[in-house]
């Protein structure tokens, strides 16, 4: 990607032909383990797109200014202590000042540190040599990406509770193959915003 | 007798807990690099090594390290070892490390590793910890090649880039995409449950909850009611 790509391309592509869950396999583990309802599924949405944003506000400088040229082998190790510490902040800063936006997304806030979905954002950012401005949007764009993917795919596992499924197959192997099935369907969108 | 429990460390991660198939941990790699059996095993490596040298020095500092930092310092331990693997695939395996991309220095937030520091590695001797790191590592990486193999010998017709069927059989390229990949997991899942209940063992019915790291605050959400539904 290069630095003339527009804003509007860039949030396509993050939300739907790259995206976060169902092209990059990125953040499963919450994909799986909490889409059972939409209601928290939207919640833990809402929370992960604030906190890939704010990260990548700030790893973006951080690469760019203090790691680059010289010491770019400490990306990793330095990216997962800042969001070890931003997502900290973020939940010190909305206790004491929001508490409703606190007592709504508080507890999904700890499960964040160690989701690859915000750690793999901020790296791809870099990889992918966007400048800051366009950061800012692809992280919006995954986050707002994983939400779709949550929402759609909790709606179809509350339709899976009723189904009548064969026994070997119940459980996380049908969760699975349901997630195969959305999967496919965004392969639709491939192409678009390219 | 000591002998037994070492060699019990040992093959716990093989069969018994393999980290994907029983304990479903590692999601997103297992999903993301077998597109290619040689990517299974480039990953799983990659892993096995971060796994033991974290497990050996967690467990050497495992009463120095205070019980309310424990998950920061065991991060940034893991970052580090981490890091030295990133440098050493780069030097000397430029091709593998182009194939697993941004997935090599995620092996950072990969839970099979944070798990057995938390569930293992801080409890046990040195000794235990390596047979333990040594044992999921191997678990982890046998799993990633056959799903690399099955992937690519439906979606390319070729084994480790050797063509099998590729002349013959037209082949299903969606298996190398993402929902080959869902599929792909499902199955081997489906398998392996009936193969832990063929053995009287209980299937997995969800993801890996009792042995992640960030059980305590998930639970509140959603383990916390599928354990009551499976009690």
């Amino acid at each position: 990607m290069n630095s003339t790509t527009s804003i509007a391309s860039i949030l396509l592509a993050a939300i739907l032909t790259n995206n976060m869950v169902l092209s990059k396999f990125l953040g499963i583990c919450p994909f799986l383990g909490v889409s059972k309802k939409t209601n928290t599924a939207f919640s833990m949405s809402i929370a992960v797109t604030l906190v890939m944003v704010v990260a990548t506000a700030v790893t973006w400088p951080i690469y760019n200014y203090i790691l680059s040229p010289d010491y770019t082998y400490l990306e990793t190790i330095v990216f997962i202590l800042v969001i070890a510490a931003i997502v900290q902040l973020i939940e010190i800063v909305l206790k004491r000042y929001i508490k409703p936006v606190y007592n709504a997304l508080g507890i999904y806030l700890p499960l964040i540190t160690t989701n690859c979905a915000v750690l793999g954002i901020t790296m791809l950012n870099i990889t992918n040599e966007l400048n800051f401005i366009q950061s800012l949007f692809n992280a919006l764009g995954a986050g707002l990406g994983f939400m779709l993917a949550m929402l759609l795919f909790s709606g179809v596992r509350e339709r899976l509770e009723t189904a009548d499924i064969p026994e070997f197959l119940k459980g996380l192997p049908i969760t699975l193959v349901a997630a195969a099935l959305v999967a496919l369907s965004f392969l639709g969108f491939a192409g678009i915003g390219g | 007798m000591k002998n037994n429990r070492y060699m019990g460390y040992f093959t716990n991660g093989l069969i018994k807990e393999n980290p994907v198939l029983r304990l479903v941990l590692g999601t997103c790699p297992t999903l993301a690099v077998t597109t290619a059996a040689i990517n299974g095993i480039g990953m799983g490596l990659a892993a096995t090594m971060v796994l033991i040298c974290s497990n050996i020095v967690i467990s050497l500092l495992r009463k120095v390290i205070p019980d309310k930092v424990r998950i920061p310092a065991y991060i940034t331990i893991i970052a580090g070892f981490v890091s030295v693997v990133q440098m050493l695939v780069k030097a000397f395996l430029p091709s593998i490390d182009k194939a697993l991309g941004i997935y090599l220095p995620l092996i950072v937030v990969n839970c099979i590793i944070l798990a057995r520091a938390e569930m293992f590695a801080s409890k046990n001797s040195v000794v235990s910890s390596v047979l333990d790191g040594l044992g999921m590592g191997i678990g982890f990486t046998a799993v990633l090649t056959l799903m690399g193999a099955i992937r690519e010998l439906l979606g390319a017709g070729t084994l480790f880039s050797l063509p099998v069927t590729a002349n013959f059989i037209s082949p299903m390229i969606v298996f190398l995409l993402p929902p080959g990949g869902f599929f792909v997991f499902g199955m081997l899942v489906a398998a392996s449950n009936a193969l832990a209940k063929r053995a009287g063992k209980k299937p997995v019915e969800h993801l890996g909850c009792e042995s992640c790291p960030s059980r305590a605050v998930c639970g509140k959400i959603d383990c916390e009611e599928e354990a009551a539904v499976n009690e």
